[in-house]
């Protein structure tokens, strides 16, 4: 067992909970970033937030490397309030591999998740409802991926009518 | 307008006076009570993430002042603290002081904006014209500062563009020591107030491990009684050198969160004081290349204590004078997500007051 945070590293303690689950940990520019295998991040989350007091998920977001296969890494910031203290998480991710959601370890992931499935086109296997969050829900691609045009695109205008302009999900519910 | 049984399904917005942007919710009611409300966001995406990776940093900052409108400055100064750790450089101690002058001040202009239009929509209309007439004397104070630029706080990377002009600092001390009793002019006609009591208290409760779960921050989170404030868990800028207090509430209600932002005010004036008081001597801005590049594989998140709560931005560097990405960390979407939490079982007549208690900005929810 890994003993009250802070008497051993944190992914020293992690290794010896989770094994081969993280792949790297990093400290730099005293931000500490934990590469961990995809189809483990539910698990690392819940086991961060229930036994290291990682209670707060502060920040969910994607970026997008189009010559890394996978292509995506999915990036999320933890923190610890009681030890006032912050983790980076880190997971790749493609086009066609969902990500295991994190709403179950935090409700915070749920708007997140679908901007990320919204903005770069990555599911997340698990998400209550995953739609689109700010974008309708007719709109071709994911505009936040390096090979969407800056200028946009044919489809930049929502379909008029009843829901067309709201995108986000509510339009099979009319 | 739909009829569902015993249900009403109604939708709220997008255009309302009581909300401070775009934004649709869709409720479910039985009768006089909200069953569940939707939120439905992005009205206003104008895919500002995407901008932020065509141009270098230091060209991005009037970009970042677009996330809330009300509070720009808090907005950039995250921005700015990000790309500084990025590039390694850091701001002289004239500039860390001033920029935590100026974040406090932009607080008292976003509570006071805040104040005024919640205090309104919930019935009470003399306290806006109180507290816009304070927020005015805010707004004098940075449109002298910057002789007028418009959508521009003075904030770089490295420091500030420039040093207070002559005759500035006095104008600043007059505002900020006739403050406490102008804010007590407009929480006068609220704070013991039967009427707002009975409008607040016991209101939207959010309780402290909901806001947790759910990644509430700032006043919104503190009046649920978490005592989590960046300013103090984590100081950059000057917050480490000044004395404050972190205001906690206790019922996590529309009242407390109102006390919350009321006393958060009268701290933030505490705090400008004191910067102007031990104001050091020195350069404003720190020496760098008009287009510093990034180094390769870096990143870095960088938060600070805004009005509305913790506003960050995470940055990937290429090796170029371009983020490669820049994704801002919006206190208003989390906050707003606690919106369905708050609304439930609640009347469909306190639904503006609902929507003000949590004083989220629409702009930086869609981006």
């Amino acid at each position: 067992m890994s003993g009250a945070p802070g008497e051993v590293p944190l992914s020293i303690a992690l290794r010896e909970e989770l094994g081969d689950a993280i792949e790297t940990a990093r400290t730099l520019q005293g931000e500490l970033t934990l590469r961990v295998k995809c189809e483990a991040v539910a698990r690392v989350c819940a086991t961060l937030r229930e036994r290291h007091g990682f209670t707060r998920l502060v920040d969910l977001c994607g970026v997008d490397f189009p010559g890394r296969d996978p292509r995506f890494e999915i990036v999320y910031h933890l923190c610890d309030p009681a030890a006032g203290r912050r983790v980076r998480v880190k997971v790749t991710a493609g086009e066609e591999t969902p990500v295991p959601s994190v709403t179950g370890v935090w409700r915070a992931a749920d708007w997140p998740e679908r901007e990320v499935w919204d903005l770069f086109g990555v599911r997340f296997e698990g998400h209550p409802e995953l739609a689109r969050l700010l974008l309708w829900d007719d709109f071709e691609g994911h505009p936040l991926r390096k090979d969407f045009p800056v200028e946009g695109t044919s489809s930049l205008s929502p379909s008029p009518g009843e829901g067309g302009g709201e995108g986000t999900g509510e339009g099979a519910g009319g | 307008m739909r009829v569902l049984g015993e249900e009403l399904e109604l939708r709220f917005g997008p255009q309302h006076p009581a909300i401070q942007g775009v934004l649709v919710l869709r409720l479910r009611v039985d009768g006089d009570r909200i069953v569940e409300c939707r939120p439905v966001i992005g009205h206003l995406h104008r895919g500002l993430e995407k901008l932020f990776e065509t141009r270098p940093f230091g060209e991005s900052l009037p970009l970042t002042g677009h996330l809330d409108l009300a509070a720009p400055v808090t907005s950039n100064l995250a921005y700015v603290g990000a790309v500084e750790r990025l590039l390694g450089v850091e701001a002289p101690p004239r500039a860390r002081f001033l920029r935590t002058l100026f974040a406090e001040l932009q607080r008292i202009a976003s509570h006071l904006l805040w104040l005024g239009t919640h205090a309104a929509d919930a019935g009470a209309v003399p306290p806006f014209f109180a507290a816009l007439r304070e927020r005015d004397r805010v707004l004098d104070l940075w449109a002298s500062y910057l002789a007028g630029w418009p959508g521009e706080s003075g904030l770089r990377p490295g420091g500030l563009s420039h040093d207070l002009p002559e005759g500035w600092s006095e104008r600043c001390r007059e505002f900020l020591d006739g403050f406490p009793a102008a804010l007590a002019t407009c929480e006068g006609a609220l704070t013991e107030s039967r009427l707002w009591k009975k409008r607040t208290v016991g209101l939207g409760v959010l309780a402290a491990e909901a806001a947790v779960d759910l990644g509430v921050t700032g006043p919104a989170l503190r009046a649920s009684g978490v005592a989590w404030d960046l300013r103090r868990a984590r100081p950059c800028e000057a917050w480490g050198e000044v004395d404050f207090d972190v205001p906690v509430g206790r019922n996590g209600d529309t009242y407390d969160r109102y006390l919350v932002r009321i006393e958060e005010m009268r701290q933030a004036a505490r705090i400008a004081v004191q910067c102007l008081d031990r104001l050091p001597d020195g350069p404003v801005l720190a020496d760098l290349p008009p287009a510093p590049e990034a180094p390769r594989d870096s990143e870095v998140y960088h938060a600070v204590e805004g009005p509305r709560g913790e506003i960050g931005f995470y940055l990937v560097g290429d090796g170029t004078a371009t983020p490669w990405r820049c994704h801002p960390r919006a206190p208003s979407l989390a906050n707003l997500q606690a919106l369905p939490e708050i609304c439930r079982g609640e009347l469909v007549s306190d639904l503006v007051a609902l929507i003000g208690t949590l004083d989220v900005a629409l702009g930086e929810v869609d981006r």
